[in-house]
């Protein structure tokens, strides 16, 4: 324990070293940098060289990958266009689609990491230091557990009217106990320590402890299990979107995309392949950044998974 | 012993106390009516006067608690309004699809994952050690749907190897039946098989480091005996630890794989309930389907002292 409190003060008190070790990461820089092409193209999308993704055009409906056409602007004059993935049933282009889906399912992603990472860092904190309030708390997480992440996010979603916030919710519930049983048990080890004993007895208060004490120990793990929880929850969007039970049909998102492109799939299989890649890679991206995040900032986890 | 049993079973019951809980108040606490929800934009207020009476809803929440806790313990799980049948009914009839699936998905993974794991452990830091490791972080993030689409399109529409969709009782015969479960549970597999793999792998790994392993090889024994006798026989514990807990994933896989697949089964059931806001059915389901994850994982818990006779309670 000695040595592993040492290396870790070590560790932050020279933050270069873990930052060129960051650098240094190959997975880190796998992840990161496919990570970084797609965020830029989903803030970039109209410029992406794409079309209007509702644009219905009933003559080109079901054309294969690199059909050529001339688009009739708003102001009446045409303009050649190519639609590289092809059209869809109502003759929209796939292209300016899966670009455009891509805004949902990192926007999902990040928004599920960040708020099931927030709650659960406040509720883990909280019960791993109130003692009476830990066994409520940890009965409730234990129950919650015991429902099958995505089964939880399909039933919930029974209940609302299907919406990007909805569905963000909907994702975020099933991720909570995770995080907070990570923060808890980081909490449980932390409060041992003889540098949070001394804290105790020059009367520090209770959150001061947990703030300057505890908090920055569960920074590490919480980056790489957000970073998890982001790919999972991509995941989830797609498979809600998929089944019709997530975002709503006319918002094009890899999911809706993928549930219409379902129809007529044997004859006509680009409107599942290429958003079903783009989900893929987008996916194994952030899996692998999270790898590479946890080699480098959590060397012990790293070790216990292989 | 028997005291640990008794313990361990009775700590299931606040676990699925939680899990009721949750499920009746889920419905109970959210901020929309789920009677107006029901009875759709067009609702008239008496309609949703009867639907919330047909659901119980205008009785105070205490009593309506204590009838819907009452009736499931009597094993009455309501009555589904989408589909006009008992709860209870329409789960027999869907429950066949399901399980054959799960079963299937569970030989193939278990026949694949481990055997991956111990080549991938025995190899450690070989090429074959990173193939596997690779297959892992890829088995992880292709999402089932489109591995299922990807194989019906090669394997059932391009080679004609399997039926595209459906699927077919055992009462059909068992070559028919198994024909048409092959691919859907392929594709149910890639992501348990994954999981399993890679903890495999690194608890073979560890225990390859440990002195019996070298006393064993010592003694003169192949390589084949020690790693299935000594190795994996210790490596146990955390290898059947995963596979319960990947049930999880396993159910919210076979929701989709039974999309994917067009199969009659709970996983079909479950969309088809949330598509028409069935809430008896997908209340009963969301408990149906916790009790089988949490039962499991009771039985693993229990069968840890027959994996390793140092585990004694």
């Amino acid at each position: 324990m000695e040595v592993d409190s040492a290396a870790s003060a070590a560790a932050a008190s020279r933050p270069r070293t873990v930052l060129q070790m960051l650098v240094r990461n190959s997975s880190v820089w796998f992840g990161g940098v496919v990570l970084a092409v797609m965020l830029l193209t989903a803030l970039l999308a109209p410029f992406m060289g794409t079309i209007d993704p509702s644009n219905i055009d009933p003559i080109y409906r079901n054309k294969v990958p690199g059909t050529e056409r001339m688009l009739r602007l708003e102001d009446g004059s045409e303009v050649p266009i190519k639609h590289w993935m092809g059209t869809d049933m109502l003759g929209r282009d796939v292209y300016s689609r899966v670009i455009y889906g891509s805004q949902i399912s990192l926007v999902v992603g990040l928004a599920v990491a960040v708020l099931s990472i927030v709650v659960g860092l406040v509720i883990g904190l909280v019960s791993g230091y109130i003692r009476w309030l830990d066994g409520i708390v940890m009965r409730i997480m234990d129950g919650l557990m015991a429902i099958p992440a995505i089964l939880l996010a399909i039933a919930l979603m029974s209940l609302f009217n299907a919406g990007l916030g909805t569905v963000i919710f909907a994702i975020f519930i099933p991720e909570i106990p995770r995080v907070v049983r990570l923060v808890r048990s980081i909490v449980l080890s932390i409060r041992e320590e003889p540098y949070v004993e001394s804290a105790v007895s020059v009367g520090t208060p209770l959150p001061l402890i947990l703030i300057r004490h505890v908090l920055p120990n569960t920074i590490a793990p919480l980056i790489v299990q957000g970073t998890y929880i982001c790919a999972f929850a991509i995941l989830v969007e797609a498979i809600l979107s998929f089944l019709g039970v997530g975002i709503p049909p006319e918002i094009p998102t890899w999911g809706n995309i993928m549930a219409e492109g379902r129809i007529l799939f044997q004859i006509f299989p680009h409107n599942l392949l290429f958003p079903g890649i783009f989900l893929a890679i987008t996916i194994l991206a952030v899996n692998i950044l999270g790898d590479g995040l946890r080699d480098t900032l959590d060397p012990r986890m790293a070790k216990r998974l292989g | 012993m028997l005291y640990f049993l008794i313990r361990r079973i009775l700590a299931t019951i606040p676990v699925l106390g939680m899990v009721a809980l949750f499920v009746f108040f889920m419905l109970r606490l959210t901020p929309g009516d789920p009677a107006a929800i029901l009875a759709g934009e067009n609702g008239e207020p008496h309609q949703i006067e009867g639907i919330r009476e047909a659901l119980g809803l205008n009785k105070p929440i205490l009593t309506q608690l204590t009838i819907w806790l009452g009736n499931i313990l009597q094993g009455d799980l309501g009555e589904s309004f989408f589909f006009n049948k008992k709860v209870t009914e329409l789960i027999a009839m869907r429950v066949e699809a399901t399980l054959s699936l799960a079963i299937v998905t569970l030989i193939i993974t278990l026949a694949v994952a481990i055997p991956l794991g111990v080549l991938a452990a025995y190899k450690h830091g070989s090429w074959i050690d990173r193939l596997v490791m690779g297959f892992s972080v890829l088995g992880f993030s292709v999402p089932v749907f489109v591995l299922g689409y990807f194989l019906i399109f090669i394997l059932s529409v391009q080679l004609k190897w399997f039926p595209v969709q459906g699927y077919k009782e055992l009462a059909d015969g068992f070559w028919t039946f198994l024909h048409h479960l092959i691919l859907p549970s392929l594709t149910l597999s890639v992501i348990y098989i994954a999981l399993i793999a890679r903890m495999t792998r690194a608890s073979v790994i560890e225990v390859l480091n440990e002195d019996y392993i070298r006393t064993a090889y010592a003694k003169g024994l192949s390589n084949k005996v020690v790693l299935m006798r000594h190795a994996l026989r210790n490596a146990a514990v955390p290898i059947v630890t995963i596979t319960g807990i990947g049930i999880a994933l396993l159910i919210g896989g076979v929701v989709v794989t039974e999309s994917v697949f067009n199969i009659p089964g709970l996983g079909r059931l479950t969309v088809d309930a949330v598509l028409g806001r069935d809430y008896p059915t997908i209340q009963a389901l969301i408990l149906v389907f916790s009790l089988v994850y949490v039962f499991i994982n009771l039985l693993i818990d229990l069968s840890y002292t027959l994996l390793d006779p140092r585990i004694r309670y």
